[in-house]
């Protein structure tokens, strides 16, 4: 049996869900990751409503504006990881590398910019172990009086860290795979590898669209 | 027509409008308006992007009719794992 052949069976729709299995796989780890971040957000929720005194209005303490342009790197990553996958699909070897790596580096500056967010938020003093947060935000007209309680650094590290650690694991798979497709290992019939971690990379992107809004902005 | 073969959808229009609908979340976070109506223009624009990225970059919109129900299945668990709890306040 030739190498195309085996690559094309690879991604043969099988009976049942009428996807390949390799797919299918990753949606079934994409639905627990569903309920993952849901323990997340659900947490939030209820923390919220429960102690609304420990959050302030959005803008006063973490930095939006930064966040926003991380969200925009984010959807760009979206858009370069998808012209990697219509790239391979016409058997364009140097277009799926180039739009590869260019989601790699963006991944990879989303997670520098998290970090870089991180270090400011904490230096000053926005940290979950805290009872109160006092420090004086970005244009804050409530200096002096508490700017909310531990919960709100608790809530914000825990869903905005584990998502982080999931960009970080995907640019970490992205790397593999670009250095799986600079030695050619994907053709327009052996492609599954590129559209799996696409999946993933997707995902990443829409919790992240949904932690945006929830986290930063509500 | 099977997984593959469908047409590419338009990448770099739904970038536009991911964008579009991301600067009016921040620019409607920031109204004078009532808590409860701001959360719920927000949530419905983060829904809808995230929409927009499932059925056009994780290609949801041409999958088999059974991988929708698969994709769509956590949501209902989703919404009764935090109504379950949320009633305790």
């Amino acid at each position: 049996m030739s190498d195309a052949a085996v690559a094309t069976m690879d991604r043969k729709p099988m009976p049942g869900m009428k996807v390949y299995n390799m797919k299918l796989g990753m949606w079934v780890f994409l639905l627990s990751e569903v309920m993952f971040f849901t323990s997340l957000i659900g947490s939030y929720i209820i923390l919220r409503f429960a102690h609304p005194d420990h959050w302030t209005d959005p803008g006063i303490v973490l930095n939006v504006p930064l966040t926003a342009l991380n969200t925009f790197f984010l959807i760009c990553s979206s858009v370069t990881m998808v012209k990697a996958f219509a790239a391979i699909q016409q058997g364009d070897q140097k277009g799926l590398k180039n739009w590869l790596l260019a989601t790699i580096l963006i991944g990879a500056a989303f997670v520098g910019i998290q970090i870089i967010e991180y270090a400011a938020l904490s230096s000053e003093g926005f940290l979950p172990m805290l009872d109160a947060y006092h420090a004086v935000g970005r244009g804050n007209p409530h200096e002096g009086p508490s700017l909310g309680g531990p919960l709100y650094g608790a809530t914000f590290y825990a869903m905005t860290g584990f998502h982080g650690a999931h960009v970080s694991i995907g640019v970490l798979c992205l790397i593999f795979v670009y250095f799986r497709a600079r030695s050619g290992a994907y053709t327009e019939e052996s492609l599954a590898g590129v559209e799996v971690i696409g999946l993933y990379w997707h995902f990443v992107d829409l919790v992240w669209i949904l932690l945006f809004t929830i986290v930063y902005l509500i | 027509m099977t997984e593959q073969e469908h047409a590419h959808p338009r990448y770099i229009l739904i970038f536009v409008i991911l964008l579009l609908l991301t600067l009016a979340e921040v620019g409607y976070a920031f109204l004078d308006l009532p808590k409860l109506m701001l959360a719920v223009g927000l949530i419905i624009m983060a829904v809808w992007k995230a929409a927009l990225v499932a059925m056009y970059y994780m290609h949801l919109r041409y999958e088999p009719r059974r991988m929708w129900i698969l994709a769509v299945s956590p949501i209902p668990l989703a919404i009764l794992l935090v109504l379950a709890v949320i009633t305790e306040f």
